[in-house]
């Protein structure tokens, strides 16, 4: 069963600008764009031309991440990273490059492993979301989350989210046929520590199903 | 009860909150009313900034404030003449550039992309200045270092090599390596008045950063509270305060709001150290028979104009091997860098790989089998200092690795051992690095439920500190490990030193095993027994039968002053099997075995992952890893993971952790020698000699990619 939580963006809206919350109370959207050009010019002339376009530009955002479906508002240049960590208070999902290269942020997407850093977050507008966080069943671990404790694959624990989402996926992905796949297929996930073999050893005893 | 809890294999204590997503690292933590800071940085490497256009930014949505050299508020422990001034860059202080990407502006805003958008808009204006950052063109410009012990060795004769029967010449190159924890380096900081402040910042030592925040702000140390209980990964760059960090803190003074400070990946490159470019030259002269006769280790690598980085590349030269003449030079050559800083192994790791390199070169033009050239210069007493060992056990070291690589199947001659099309090669390379212990304090309170807490301002970069500890205080109490907690990371608790120079286990471990004896002590004096006394008492009885709900006690723990007389080393013999493609000059690493003396093991799960971590740490070194510049305007090329390479999954095959593990009688009452640092030194140059045993190349500038090899 899923439920609906309300969320504020953490981002603060209220701290600068009285002038624009009241603006916005009394304009609708359409107005807004209906605005004469000198109207514009005046905005842009007492510096209101980026905060103008800041606002309007955010946009609804309907997530179901770990069965609790979220609704909000944001600009389009926020990833589902950002909105994961910054937005729900989700930071299980970690940040290590920001740029799709290390495999820290990778999260399910309608059971997908994806990485939540490349992934501006409305286009993942009415998706599924599993973070790490959504694993374990209440007190019960994941096996795979288990398995990672018994073979230490971790050291310092930040790519850690990132490898267990990634190692579910592979299981599921039918890509964990020999050891030389296992490592293949998880070699989008860097471990700076050094656990992979830690990390391989957890995978292999998941798919034997020994734990 | 158990007894014995030492040596066990003890899962982590906190491995379910570092599997459910539950560890906080510093930029993670809920603070209210939070705004982002994101910096600027220069695009020149020398010169001033003239002028920052900031107009456009402080306009942009979200804002609060952009902070440059021009407006930023004073830092008082930047100031001239401060009473406790703060080394290295002084960020914001005046408009110098030292560097490329050096930040000259930070902007913060209420949401990160606002902050990272609104950085984008700042525009600067430079007087540029000529700028060096070609270290070979400027190595004849090296300086010996002002700050330490570097002055040039000589032991014997200066360059007995040159006149020996046999010798090697030869000059060895170390790329500039970044540390890249996966954790981006991060500060949160927020101001209560105007004289108190609070940091979760990624720290390998929350005192330390908490002295320095204090002299930073000129504030009184207990006004300072730093939190870093959970760090993802440092190897070194955290065991400084950074600039960036002192920055977030000046940002949340002026926007009276919290401040959440993130470096990016490619920032990581420049603003918080790495492994210098090092040149190094080795001289070995030796008899026929493989004796040493001479060794000459000179070593000339990078810092920064605006502050001296050193380390003991030279050390192991030193002391490693029995010669009588032995003469070695370190000398630092500052370009328009940022400032290098320890990484793992620091220049130990970057002096094994010359030294054992050269030494594999020796025993080919000898004839010798290489484990038998070291065996024929094996020491018993420390030739540097003449002083004996604490404990020495790396003959077992070879032995015992040579045995688990599969050394009887090594072929002398390279390029004659074949598996199908691959050529098959063996390698050695060896390691010591010092055995510390600092002074540590640790608190412990025995609850009546019989449960104990310990806390120390420890830290935890990855290693399992509180896993080991937890298991030293479980041996010491004789209780089971489940009714112990270990709480680290908070500047708080009573005083630790910083994480480095492996030498945590064997400070803080020694205060909580003495802290731990003093709370048996005071309870068997309670329970009217003699203090020393074997016999089991039931602690929680005790308790109950005077009244107490607990009992606490804090206790300070010192080295040993017997350690004056002793060398004290961890040893290690790391061993590599190769298979190298003699038409693509592939490697595939087949096996790494890493055998290693560092004394007892407390916790031999968390160990075997520690060694494991640092032979991957080596093969990035030896294999992938190299910071490129552009000369042109001196900036990296390739501040990312996809053209920086560290090493991933499909790098990795078998590695294999053996341990000696026998106590050292001497460092400190666990026994133990330490294994982070030694855990990397000497996994190059076994990869080097490796992979010369299979093809007859020998690279001497890492990292040892495949187009140096076909």
């Amino acid at each position: 069963m899923s439920t609906t939580k309300p969320c504020t963006p953490t981002d603060g809206e209220d701290n600068s600008n009285g002038t624009r919350r009241d603006f916005l109370k009394q304009t609708s959207l359409l107005t807004a764009i209906a605005l004469t050009p000198g109207t514009v010019v005046k905005a842009a002339e007492n510096q209101w031309d980026e905060k103008l376009a800041g606002v309007f530009e955010k946009q609804a955002l309907h997530l179901e991440v770990n069965g609790v479906k979220h609704e909000l508002m944001v600009e389009p240049r926020v990833t589902l990273l950002e909105v994961l960590r910054e937005y729900l208070d989700l930071t299980g999902t970690k940040k290590g490059c920001d740029r799709g290269q290390c495999g820290a942020c990778t999260v399910h997407v309608n059971g997908v492993r994806v990485n939540s850093c490349l992934s501006l977050a409305l286009t993942n507008d009415g998706k599924k979301i599993t973070t790490i966080e959504g694993l374990a069943k209440e007190e019960e671990l994941h096996p795979m989350q288990e398995a990672f404790i018994k073979h230490d694959g971790f050291q310092c624990g930040y790519c850690t989210s990132g490898q267990i989402m990634s190692a579910v996926a592979l299981l599921k992905e039918g890509h964990s046929g020999s050891e030389t796949e296992i490592r293949e297929f998880m070699s989008g996930n860097i471990c700076r520590c050094g656990a992979y073999p830690n990390i391989v050893k957890a995978i292999q005893e998941v798919k034997g199903g020994m734990v | 009860m158990k007894k014995d809890a030492i040596g066990d294999s003890l899962s982590r204590v906190d491995g379910r909150l570092k599997v459910t997503g539950g560890a906080k690292y510093s930029g993670e933590y809920k603070v209210p009313n939070l705004t982002y800071g994101v910096l600027v940085s220069a695009t020149i490497a020398s010169g001033t900034v003239t002028a920052l256009d900031t107009r456009s930014a402080e306009r942009a949505p979200g804002v609060l404030a952009v902070i440059t050299p021009f407006n930023a508020p004073k830092v008082p422990g930047y100031q001239a003449g401060a009473e406790r001034p703060v080394r290295g860059l002084k960020l914001f202080n005046d408009n110098k550039i030292y560097f490329n990407a050096q930040p000259i502006a930070l902007v913060v805003a209420d949401t990160f992309e606002r902050a990272t958008y609104a950085a984008s808009l700042v525009k600067a204006t430079y007087n540029t200045e000529p700028f060096e950052t070609d270290f070979h063109k400027n190595i004849d410009k090296g300086v010996t270092p002002q700050k330490g012990n570097y002055k040039d060795y000589v032991r014997g004769e200066a360059n007995a090599y040159k006149n020996a029967p046999v010798m090697v010449e030869e000059e060895y190159l170390l790329p500039t390596e970044v540390h890249n924890p996966m954790e981006l380096h991060v500060t949160t900081a927020f101001w209560d008045g105007d004289d108190k402040v609070t940091l979760y910042t990624k720290s390998q030592g929350v005192k330390g950063s908490q002295r320095s925040i204090a002299a930073a702000f000129g504030l009184n140390p207990d006004n300072v509270q730093i939190n870093s209980r959970f760090v993802g990964g440092a190897f070194g760059s955290s065991l400084r305060t950074w600039p960036h960090e002192i920055a977030a803190a000046q940002a949340a003074k002026l926007v009276k709001r919290p401040v959440k400070l993130t470096l990016t990946r490619e920032q990581m490159f420049t603003q918080v150290g790495y492994r210098p470019l090092t040149i190094q030259k080795i001289g070995l002269g030796a008899t026929a028979d493989g004796k040493l006769i001479g060794i000459t280790h000179e070593s000339h690598s990078q810092t920064a104009v605006y502050e001296e980085f050193t380390e003991g590349a030279v050390n192991v030269s030193q002391f490693l091997y029995n010669s009588p003449n032995v003469n070695t030079l370190y000398k630092v050559v500052p370009l328009n860098v940022g400032v290098p800083a320890p990484m793992r192994g620091p220049g130990e790791a970057t002096g094994s790989f010359a030294l054992e390199s050269a030494l594999d070169e020796l025993s080919y033009k000898l004839n010798l089998d290489p484990i038998e050239l070291r065996l024929r210069n094996y020491t018993d007493t420390d030739p540097e200092r003449n002083k004996p060992w604490s404990s020495k056990y790396l003959k077992e070291c070879y032995q015992k690795g040579a045995e688990a690589i599969g050394w009887a199947d090594r072929k002398a001659q390279p390029g004659t051992n074949k598996e199908g099309e691959w050529l098959v090669g063996y390698g050695i390379g060896c390691g010591a690095f010092g055995a510390y212990r600092g002074n540590a304090m640790a608190k412990i309170k025995l609850m009546a439920d019989g449960s104990v807490n310990i806390q120390s301002a420890t830290s935890d970069i990855g290693p399992g500190t509180g896993t080991s500890m937890v298991l030293i205080a479980a041996d010491t109490l004789g209780i089971p490990a489940d009714k112990i907690t270990f709480e680290l990371g908070n500047s708080a608790f009573p005083n630790a030193p910083t994480q480095g120079g492996s030498a945590t286990v064997s400070s803080v471990g020694s205060a909580v095993h003495d802290v731990c004896v003093a709370l048996k002590q005071k309870l068997y004096t309670m329970a009217g027994k003699p203090a020393d006394s074997m016999e089991p008492i039931d602690y929680v009885a005790v308790l109950k039968q005077n009244n107490m709900p607990s009992v606490e006690l804090t206790q300070e723990s010192k080295g040993n002053p017997e350690a004056q007389k002793y060398s004290m080393y961890s040893f290690s013999a790391h061993f590599a099997k190769v298979h190298v493609h003699p038409l693509t000059g592939q490697v595939k690493i087949k096996k790494i075995v890493a055998c290693v003396d560092a004394g007892k093991i407390v916790n031999h799960k968390t160990a075997s992952s520690q060694m494991i971590g640092g032979a991957v740490g080596g093969v990035g070194m030896a294999m992938t890893e190299e910071a490129v510049f552009d000369e042109r305007y001196g900036r990296y090329i390739n501040g990312n993971f996809a053209d920086y390479h560290v090493p991933v999954n499909a790098d990795i095959q078998q590695i294999e952790a053996i341990f000696i593990d026998k106590p050292d009688p001497v460092l400190n009452p666990v026994g133990t020698k330490g294994i982070g640092e030694i855990s990397l030194i000497g996994v190059a140059p076994a990869l080097a000699n490796a992979i010369y045993n299979a093809t007859g190349k020998r690279v001497r500038e890492l990292p040892i990619t495949p187009d140096k090899l076909i």
